[in-house]
């Protein structure tokens, strides 16, 4: 472009100023993006350096230590990784096949679409009841609900290890069904997205084949959207594992190792919730590192959901 | 499948088009159709029973006093969280003010200035960043702002809840931003405009009220996290003292439900189901404004 012609069409260049200007707000807000990276390793290195004594301290043996003893100085973290495992394992057990029934009801159209909508309303709203209200409600309501299921297992089925103690009322099962209904949302609504982007081509060619609506969810669907529905799962877990006041208000809070599902337990999270506030000194380390745990646990879980997740997003 | 080739059985091939409603594939579909109609059913009963019983059990025990009034002794009639309304609203603004900026800047980036690589990475984090527990967020704030001011207070719980809004937030911009259609960033640029007008005077007051819906849904959110207060603002029954500039413990509806829900007396637990009330009651009028709103598109 020759001089002349910028001046006949009377464009200028920008002014250095507003170049600067530019630059510098591209920059800023290029900080801030890379920030939220830097906030997640930031949290992992200050946790990481407060939990610092208690893993010189006790090493990898912290994991398979079942003692807690703040008294003695004694820190492991084997109950509460157990009680984590147990507790999210009942919640994954109810919540998979009621929450993938939720996201096929969902993405077929059994009802109207502006109805559907409702209910798609309804299951979010689910997971955004606050949950220290649905420990509230667990402790009042729950319990004793649950209570006579418990010691009818307990009475008839008491000889099987995981009916083995009698109902306390608060315990493991109880937790794992809280936290059930807690991450059900989260499947049912991350499966139904894996399954409403599945190219209709699908549905019409196995239609077109003549399998019914359940052949074609079971055989196309379902199958096609497999990893979008792991990833689901995957990301219920980690919010399983991480959840803290609803299942600290109904565990029962005790660091011992039972078989029976209605033993009271402890989480990681609900050990953190319950000890944090009047620990000191090497406690604190110990609490760190077994947040340290539970972070790199959720991390790996999330990390691998994400990942799942986006594969179905490609198709 | 049921068809047959053979022309003879051509008159028979078109009845067998028809399904029969007793084949057992008909009958596998209804069986399966009734079953995720009762997982339906399984889901919502929960969601109707929390809402049942916060409402019952809640919207008895308010009245004016709740909102005037300090939290009760054990076995003490009467009394209200007064300082845990304010000391929730100090924190979730303290936590607005960080994140809100925080988050829409970096969506800006995301949506508006990022080439492939570093956006992918960065909603991936931000992604991986929601699912942190609270709890640990709760443990990285204690680390960083109590330890250093060696006190429980206010800008703890916020600088910890604005962590957990940051994602909600820099998710909801991000995907406002998305929706803004191209020819007015064109048209912008076009007019001559540079990229800061142009994101600053267009982009940003086109996605303003899906950007504002994210907002309300990151502090409704807020408000009722609990395990991030816990060991950073933790809790008292005393009013906020100002004067003190908020370095100390503060109290928060929803810590106080857990403190009331856990004791055995009747006049506290009473108080929490009513704290219950106004975080769920929240909560209902903040998701359905936000399920409004974006229902109705701008473009």
């Amino acid at each position: 472009m020759t001089p002349a012609i910028k001046k006949q069409s009377g464009i200028q260049p920008r002014s250095p100023w507003s170049r600067k200007l530019d630059q510098s707000f591209i920059w800023l807000t290029r900080l801030f993006a890379l920030a939220i990276a830097g906030v997640l390793i930031w949290i992992a290195i200050q946790v990481a350096i407060a939990a610092f004594p208690a893993i010189r301290q006790f090493g990898l043996g912290f994991l398979t230590t079942t003692t807690w003893n703040p008294v003695n100085s004694q820190y492991g973290a084997l109950p509460m990784i157990y009680g984590t495992i147990v507790t999210s394992a009942i919640a994954l057990l109810i919540a998979v096949p009621v929450g993938l029934g939720v996201a096929i009801f969902l993405s077929e159209n059994y009802l109207p679409p502006k109805i559907q909508l409702a209910f798609v309303f309804l299951v979010e709203l689910l997971a955004a009841i606050p949950s220290v209200v649905y420990g509230l409600w667990g402790i009042f309501v729950l319990i004793p609900f649950l209570r006579p299921l418990q010691q009818g297992l307990n009475t008839y089925f008491g000889w099987l290890p995981i009916f083995s103690t009698p109902p306390a009322g608060p315990g493991m099962l109880t937790a794992g069904v809280i936290l059930s209904i807690m991450i059900l949302p989260t499947i049912a609504a991350i499966s139904r997205d894996a399954l409403i982007s599945l190219p209709s081509d699908l549905r019409q060619a196995a239609v077109g084949l003549g399998a019914t609506r359940w052949e074609t969810i079971l055989m196309v669907l379902v199958p096609a959207a497999f990893s979008g529905i792991v990833g689901a799962i995957m990301l219920a877990l980690g919010r399983a594992i991480g959840e803290t006041m609803a299942v600290t208000m109904v565990i029962g809070n005790s660091n011992n190792i039972s078989p029976s599902i209605f033993a009271p337990a402890n989480t990681i999270p609900s050990l953190l919730a319950n000890q944090f506030a009047e620990a000191s000194g090497l406690q604190v380390a110990a609490l760190m590192y077994a947040a340290l745990v539970l972070f790199g646990l959720t991390l790996l879980v999330n990390i691998l959901a994400q990942i799942l997740v986006r594969r179905v997003q490609r198709i | 499948m049921t068809f047959k080739s053979q022309p003879e059985t051509a008159s028979r091939n078109v009845r067998s088009l028809r399904r029969s409603p007793t084949s057992p594939r008909t009958l596998f579909s209804i069986l399966m159709t009734s079953l995720v109609f009762i997982c339906v059913a399984l889901a919502l009963l929960p969601l109707l029973a929390v809402l049942f019983y916060v409402i019952t059990q809640g919207a008895s025990r308010l009245n004016l006093s709740v909102f005037q009034e300090l939290p009760p002794p054990p076995m003490v009639e009467g009394g209200g969280f007064r300082n845990a309304i304010v000391g929730t609203l100090i924190m979730v603004g303290i936590g607005a003010l960080i994140s809100i900026p925080f988050g829409v800047l970096a969506a800006i980036y995301l949506s508006e200035f990022s080439s492939g690589k570093i956006a992918e990475w960065t909603r991936f984090a931000t992604n991986v960043l929601s699912g942190v527990p609270s709890i640990i967020v709760g443990v990285f704030a204690y680390g960083v702002i109590v330890l250093t001011m060696k006190t429980y207070s206010a800008w703890a719980g916020g600088f910890a809840l604005s962590i957990l809004m940051l994602p909600i937030i820099v998710r909801t911009t991000d995907e406002a931003l998305q929706l803004v259609p191209k020819e007015l960033r064109q048209a912008a640029v076009g007019l001559g405009a540079t990229d800061f007008q142009t994101v600053t005077r267009v982009v940003l007051p086109a996605a303003l009220p899906a950007i504002i819906t994210g907002g309300t849904l990151a502090i409704a959110r807020a408000a009722g996290e609990t395990a991030p207060l816990l060991f950073t603002a933790l809790f008292t029954q005393f009013g906020i003292n100002w004067s003190s500039g908020l370095v100390e413990p503060t109290a928060s509806l929803s810590v106080l439900i857990y403190n009331f829900a856990t004791v055995p007396f009747k006049n506290q637990q009473e108080l929490a189901w009513a704290a219950s009330f106004i975080l769920v009651v929240m909560v209902l009028i903040t998701s359905t404004l936000a399920r409004l709103a974006t229902a109705r598109k701008v473009y």
